[in-house]
């Protein structure tokens, strides 16, 4: 009896032993192709200057962090699988992160020294607090074969080249549209008053939802913007206190018909579908994906604009997998990659080149036109969205120093849900 | 042999256990609080390291932490006392009226919830309180009005009462049964009635259990952030930190804010152990 | 309160307890992806698609690994310091119960923010030996109390006869307390092995790309396709956690104490 005891107990402990040396061992660095690079920040050198020249040989894995949709395999609709391809491809074996807000992505790459993850799908409000920090590495375009195709103005745009350094390439963009469902909200909503004006509010109490993130004060400051010419705003991101004041306010007198904020787009969809919150604001993907489950929603963009992204795939500082990260760069700005993206995420695709596949509308989803819609090629279109990016002390403009920056939203946020 | 070297002895015992203790959980927990102290950088969100109280003056000036304090406190309170309520009865069944066949049926009952996942449990009850979910047929079926419960405080409420039910019985149960029979056939033969030994001698006897059920079910359900993601739509202590701090990078507010439970844990078991929960845990 | 009394209270706190799991066993076999109310018309094909399912094996592989990692260490740990304080009489004694208690009382989240800040200025790479570290931080009072409460009931009488009649320390510990130790030790072990198991909190923090079950869960939970297979994965935890759940009802039978038995 004892004696079996004591085998039993050693076979859990060498089984222990084994488990730990093999499971934990972490790959080593990548090969030495792409390990050139200069520091980042190191401020020595233009742009370009000891960057790798070609893509070494993938290290067998990828991690990412991504927008919910960025990284498909098929499981939730099997027409839109661009991550297994891609691993049959490269031997790169993808492993992804949905992130739900930007900060969440900025910290998520910060992890373990910036060696935990390969690279992100980060939005403009993220991309620049990770160059600043030097979490992210300056990239090759002569390594992506499609550069060259990306639309002009998504080819350096601030938000992801720095003194003409690239740090990323653009992966696509669009907006926070309005979406209710056509079985409460009976007559199509055109402006965002239905969720900020109090008075038709009330109409939902208790069944309106919001982004949960600090950057949804944007949204509140966009529709004052409109609504309130003489607080002066001119960019919901560059606030002064009275702005900002009056956009907490707004969102405070909000919080009581607030069914319940989504910070998942997964949460979103449910409450949707099971009719607990019934109008807000949105990503696309949310709207394709209950219209693809026969639930009863519309979607629109408001008279007052919207906010948006525009996302940018970057790699790490600290990439144990830069060649597959590369490798991967590359695959997403295929035209293949690009078209399903689009349709299946409904965002414009940074390459036009995607719209001879999209226009078909063959696709799943079958949006005919879809680069007319989502006016993929309209510079103008794309200036007027109010896209994310952090907010600064320095208003960027005469008013100087006078800005609220984003310590302060994120505080104020966890003040109004209360 | 023994008692010549007794220190020797000692030492060995416990320095693996204290040295694991002060080096992974307090070094980490220093590690942690320090940074309380320290800054974040609005444009790069990185941590600066220079010493500030600024968090702290934060946390007081502003009246939604105090909001949000009372309220997990307040939710975790009724949540212990649910489930002591809850649990009482089924613990005394087991323990003192059930047959042995039964006994070990309903302690099987009890624990295996406790082995099935917490997530989905939780998630379940997101699903059953959803509207037009199973609650509301329920409701209707036994002709109740329809009350829409939704993301509310009272889910929540209701859900942690039901996810740490367990962790108040299991101990409950092993302290009514550890009661001399004497002591209860005493109390009857000295004309107590069922309700006076209840509450004159089961109930002291019960105490330590109680108490020490209490530690798991109060302790449990103020550190959770994830609960009141899935069922509320309000915030507790942990919903500001685990966002502080995983969401916006902001480790020295988070750590800050932390010390709140931590502090009113630390008193909770220092009552506890008053009552003498330590020796039913 | 009346025999009947106690008998529906016991009835419906049951109920309580289970309508959730039942519910969770339907939407296993639910044909339709969503979660809605009623459910239509139901199937098995998400146990095939389960069963398939590369990342949900490597997930529970991990778990089992994390789980029997933590429980080693625990009893290791656990059952010296229970030894130390119920054999001798040293300073700070008294603290030792408190401090132990202390990571399973406090918040997971200060726990595993705790760990992650240190991983991160060691760093170490984030993996099973951290998810180990973390869940065996919070287990150790459980195996700790077990074997402790064991030692208070047992008469140290029996020790001292074992060297009175000339056994070694060694002989003595081997012979006589172990064996009075052995079901507390099984039944500290199988409650550390449960609460590794199930943890999210403190591993969100600690396993960085990796994925234990609970954290798979927690990653599938919110991606509305996957909530089927979800359902059945958890259906498959609590059928098998039953082997578990029978062998601490055994070792409670023998003798009562402990959260577990």
């Amino acid at each position: 009896m004892i004696k079996g005891r004591i085998t039993a107990a050693v076979a859990v402990i060498s089984l222990v032993l084994v488990a730990c040396s093999g499971g934990t061992t972490p790959s080593t660095g990548g090969s030495g192709a792409l390990r050139s690079g200069a520091p980042i920040g190191s401020g020595s050198g233009g742009p370009g200057t000891n960057l790798p020249t070609a893509i070494g040989p993938g290290e067998g894995s990828l991690n990412i962090i991504i927008w919910a949709g960025y990284a498909e395999d098929g499981s939730n609709k099997k027409e839109y699988d661009w991550v297994h391809p891609f691993e049959q491809k490269t031997g790169c074996k993808v492993n992804s992160k949905p992130a739900n807000t930007s900060d969440e992505m900025v910290t998520l790459m910060r992890q373990g020294g910036g060696s935990v993850y390969d690279g992100v799908s980060a939005s403009g409000d993220a991309t620049r607090r990770l160059i600043a920090n030097g979490d992210v590495a300056e990239i090759n375009p002569q390594l992506i074969p499609d550069w060259n195709d990306v639309a002009p103005f998504l080819q350096s745009p601030p938000h992801n080249t720095v003194g003409g350094k690239h740090y990323g390439v653009s992966h696509g963009w669009g907006g926070n549209e309005l979406m209710w469902r056509t079985d409460v909200v009976k007559t199509a909503p055109t402006s965002w008053d239905v969720v900020f004006d109090p008075a038709k509010a009330a109409a939902y109490k208790g069944k309106l939802t919001a982004y949960d993130s600090p950057i949804y004060i944007a949204d509140a400051a966009l529709y004052l913007k409109a609504h309130r010419p003489d607080l002066g705003i001119t960019d919901p991101y560059e606030l002064t206190q009275p702005q900002f004041d009056a956009a907490v306010a707004l969102l405070t007198e909000q919080r009581p018909n607030i069914g319940k904020y989504w910070a998942a787009y997964a949460d979103e969809i449910d409450n949707f579908k099971s009719g607990a919150t019934v109008v807000g604001t949105t990503w696309p993907y949310q709207v394709n994906v209950l219209k693809g489950e026969n639930v009863p929603v519309q979607a629109t963009v408001p008279s007052e604009g919207m906010t948006g992204w525009a996302d940018t795939w970057m790699m790490s500082a600290h990439a144990k997998h830069p060649n597959c990260m590369y490798q991967w760069m590359a695959w997403m700005v295929t035209p293949q990659v690009q078209a399903q993206v689009a349709e299946s995420f409904g965002e414009a695709p940074a390459n036009p080149k995607a719209c001879a596949l999209l226009d078909k509308g063959v696709g799943p989803y079958a949006v005919k036109n879809f680069c007319t819609e989502y006016r993929v090629n309209d510079q103008s279109f794309y200036n007027q969205i109010s896209f994310w990016k952090t907010p600064l002390a320095d208003c960027g403009d005469s008013r100087g120093q006078a800005c609220i920056d984003y310590s302060v939203w994120t505080q104020k946020w966890t003040a109004i849900k209360g | 042999m023994l008692y010549r070297h007794r220190w020797l002895q000692v030492l060995l015992l416990l320095a693996p256990p204290t040295g694991w203790f002060l080096v992974v959980y307090l070094g980490s927990l220093s590690v942690l609080f320090l940074s309380a102290f320290w800054l974040l950088d609005p444009l790069t969100s990185a941590v600066v390291h220079t010493f500030s109280l600024r968090n702290f003056q934060i946390l007081l000036g502003d009246p939604t932490y105090r909001t949000i304090v009372l309220r997990t406190v307040g939710i975790a309170a009724a949540v212990t006392l649910t489930d002591a309520l809850l649990a009482f009865p089924i613990a005394f069944y087991m323990a003192r009226v059930a047959g042995p066949h039964a006994r070990s049926l309903l302690f099987m009952a009890v624990l295996l919830p406790l082995w099935s996942s917490y997530l989905v449990r939780v998630y379940a009850w997101r699903v059953m309180l959803q509207p037009h979910g199973p609650v509301e047929s329920f409701l209707s079926a036994i002709g109740l009005p329809n009350v829409e419960i939704g993301y509310s405080d009272v889910s929540m409420w209701i859900v942690f009462s039901y996810i740490w039910l367990p962790y108040m019985i299991l101990p409950l149960y092993a302290g009514l049964e550890r009661i001399p029979r004497s002591l209860l056939e005493a109390s009857q033969d000295l004309g107590g009635r069922g309700g006076i030994t209840l509450r004159r001698v089961i109930l002291p006897l019960a105490l330590p259990a109680l108490a020490a059920g209490s530690i798991f079910t109060f302790a449990l359900t103020l550190g959770d952030y994830i609960t009141p993601t899935l069922i509320s739509n309000s915030q507790f202590i942990g919903n500001v930190v685990y966002d502080s701090q995983g969401v916006a990078n902001n480790i020295p507010f988070a750590a800050a804010f932390a010390i709140v439970p931590v502090v009113i844990m630390a008193g909770y078991l220092l009552i506890a152990r008053r009552l003498g929960a330590f020796e039913a845990l | 309160m009346g025999r009947l009394g106690l008998r529906l209270a016991t009835g419906s706190v049951l109920a309580f307890l289970y309508i959730p799991l039942v519910i969770i066993f339907l939407f296993a076999f639910n044909a339709d992806r969503g979660q809605s109310w009623p459910i239509r018309s139901y199937t098995v094909r998400w146990f095939g698609d389960a069963l398939a399912n590369g990342d949900v094996r490597d997930a529970l592989l991990l778990s089992v690994e994390a789980a029997l990692g933590a429980t080693a260490i625990s009893l290791l740990l656990g059952s010296l310091a229970a030894l130390a304080v119920h054999r001798f009489r040293f300073f700070g004694r008294e603290t030792i119960s408190f401090a132990l208690v202390l990571p399973l009382a406090l918040p997971g989240i200060v726990t595993g923010m705790a760990l992650n800040a240190t991983i991160n200025t060691a760093g170490i790479g984030f993996g099973l030996v951290t998810i180990i570290v973390g869940h065996a931080t919070f287990c150790i009072v459980v195996v700790y109390n077990n074997i402790l409460a064991r030692l208070r009931r047992t008469s140290s009488s029996i020790e001292e006869a074992s060297l009175d009649l000339g056994a070694t320390t060694w002989q003595t510990f081997r012979y006589v307390t172990l064996p009075v130790l052995r079901t507390a030790i099984l039944a500290g072990a199988l409650l550390a092995f449960a609460l590794s198991f199930d943890e999210v909190i403190v591993t969100t923090f600690t396993a960085g790309t990796d994925e234990t079950l609970p954290i798979w869960i927690l990653n599938h939970l919110r991606q509305p396709n996957q909530r089927p297979i979800v359902n059945v994965v958890a259906v498959a935890v609590i059928v098998l956690s039953a082997v578990p759940v029978y062998l601490s009802q055994r070792l409670s039978a023998s003798d009562a104490g402990g959260l577990s038995g």
